[in-house]
């Protein structure tokens, strides 16, 4: 027996309705879910006091502070290279085995589970380079990690520029670093930026990979090589060791907030990015 | 039809006075020195001649037209005088290019000063996404330039040689995007020629604009070519007769025939040239 097209056509709707339907609502159900059991647990003393007894009481000031020093100086050190990396791939060379090579390196690095980027930071920087349980650790291994991303969303950008406008700057006598920088970044800037803040949150939301390298030290980093606990650590410590679920919900929520902040913000300006270049 | 036949006749007193600021006549006298020297040039794409053995002379102060049908050269021929050509994977060349008596094409040759000399206008008008007054100092800064009343006297002065100005004087700040297709044409003539060129290369530059904005484009090469030596590619005939001194015929990247406009279009010498310009093919 055939089945009519517009009946086909009508459950095909229906079944894409429902299963988009239920990804938002997930998504939905887990944030909702956050916020409603630790909100009620976030105060200013919470976010701005350190914790006491292994944090069953008092804030997550410490954690908050490393978590922006981890993220901010693991992004500071991929965000160049992958940029020059994304730079160099499109406008200083012709496709070829090179390129190529780099490109899948960047992909394979992409698909890495991020436990073995903690294994490899454990390993090579924190035994082998000696820097110990420490932010630069953490923010090494973290910027490993994000640099895929970097790479290829910032050479997304930079192959939107429109070929044409890197002619008539040459032809209106720059060099190719300074069509690079006054004519093809400035135009590229809103995806690039995109990319490093997507980058930010990738980070922001790490655990694995800096539970073996950052460490999960309670104490408030104060250089380089302190050990420090990241946000998203704690709250795996406090709801694994049982030491306080509603701490340990509070914390969630603050992360949850954060990175929906991070993402929204990355969703206007790719819109804005993409309103400019039509 | 649709072509820019109407363009023919510039308005009034306006024309008047431009035509009283270009010389009489082509300045190409006997004994003038020439500005470009083509010799021998051979032009190739993945080993395939694009242009073959090419001469001819560039005079100044003349307007020389480049026509002929699709895919015989004209372009290429305009990139390989500013060197764009060598942006593209595969072009290699023989022969030479001499501008001002040297090769442009020697090596040790500042590619980026050559282009300052040689300016271009491309077949579509592509403005940066910037305002009107960045797009006209983006060249003029790249060269050094820095001081602000020199910027300002260029852009004036370039707008004005693109009979631009009165139109975007009083929104020289927003974006160069919001003119029109033939503004946005003028403005890259204007942005060429605020490079203070020697030479001029424009690539088809009226192939996508109305008549009107075609006059004007054709009303300031009359002027800017007391000035210039200029090379105007074209696909339009009836523009290669009216805005160009002399005329080169080119056909499967061969130079067929080089003279001064009139007699081109009055009297060919090459049986093919008079086919192409009377329409019988190409």
């Amino acid at each position: 027996m055939r089945v009519p097209p517009a009946v086909t056509q009508r459950a095909v709707v229906g079944l894409m309705w429902t299963l988009a339907g239920l990804t938002l609502g997930v998504l939905l159900f887990i944030i909702a879910f956050v916020l409603w059991k630790g909100l009620p647990n976030v105060s200013w003393e919470f976010l701005s006091a350190p914790p006491r007894s292994m944090g069953r009481e008092g804030g997550i000031f410490p954690m908050i502070v490393a978590t922006a020093y981890v993220t901010g100086l693991g992004v500071l050190i991929a965000a160049p290279v992958g940029l020059a990396t994304a730079i160099y791939l499109t406008e200083y060379t012709r496709e070829g085995r090179l390129t190529h090579v780099i490109r899948f390196g960047a992909d394979c690095l992409a698909g890495i589970p991020s436990i073995i980027f903690g294994l490899f930071g454990f390993v090579f920087f924190v035994i082998t380079l000696g820097m110990g349980l420490s932010v630069l650790s953490g923010a090494l291994t973290l910027a490993l990690m994000v640099l895929p991303t970097i790479i290829r969303t910032s050479e997304e950008a930079i192959r939107a520029v429109p070929r044409a406008f890197r002619e008539v700057s040459f032809g209106l006598g720059s060099t190719r670093w300074q069509m690079v920088t006054r004519v093809v970044l400035r135009s590229a800037l809103p995806g690039i930026t995109t990319g490093i803040v997507l980058a930010v949150g990738r980070c922001v939301s790490e655990t694995a990979a800096v539970m073996l390298t950052a460490g999960s030290a309670l104490g408030l980093p104060r250089g380089l090589f302190d050990s420090s606990r990241t946000l998203s650590l704690h709250f795996y410590i406090l709801s694994r060791e049982g030491i306080s679920m509603a701490k340990a919900y509070a914390t969630a929520s603050i992360l949850v907030v954060v990175i929906l902040a991070i993402n929204l913000f990355a969703y206007w300006l790719m819109r804005r990015f993409v309103a400019k270049v039509r | 039809m649709a072509d820019a036949s109407h363009a023919e006749e510039p308005q009034g007193a306006e024309w008047l006075m431009r035509a009283a600021l270009a010389p009489a006549g082509p300045a190409v006298a006997a004994g003038t020195t020439p500005k470009v020297v083509v010799e021998g040039f051979t032009a190739l794409f993945q080993g395939c001649a694009v242009l073959r053995n090419l001469s001819l002379q560039l005079f100044p102060r003349e307007r020389l037209a480049i026509i002929g049908p699709a895919g015989s050269g004209k372009t290429t021929f305009l990139r390989s005088l500013n060197r764009l050509n060598d942006l593209e994977a595969g072009f290699s060349r023989t022969g030479r290019i001499l501008l001002d008596g040297q090769d442009i094409y020697a090596p040790g040759t500042d590619v980026v000063a050559l282009r300052r000399r040689v300016g271009m206008v491309y077949a579509v008008p592509v403005p940066l996404p910037w305002s009107i007054r960045d797009n006209l100092t983006y060249g003029p800064r790249l060269a050094g330039t820095r001081d602000r009343a020199r910027l300002d006297q260029l852009v004036e002065e370039s707008l004005k040689n693109a009979f631009l100005w009165d139109e975007v004087k009083d929104r020289l700040g927003t974006s160069a995007l919001n003119l029109s297709g033939g503004q946005q044409q003028r403005l890259c003539l204007a942005r060429a020629l605020a490079l203070e060129p020697e030479v001029l290369l424009l690539d088809e530059p009226c192939s996508g604009l109305d008549p009107i904005s075609t006059a004007k484009i054709e009303d300031a090469l009359a002027v800017l070519r007391a000035k210039y030596s200029i090379v105007l590619v074209t696909n339009n005939t009836k523009q290669a007769a009216r805005a160009s001194d002399r005329t080169a015929f080119l056909l499967m990247g061969e130079l067929i025939e080089i003279g001064p406009t009139e007699q081109v279009f009055t009297n060919p010498a090459h049986h093919r040239t008079a086919g192409y310009i009377t329409g019988r093919f190409g």
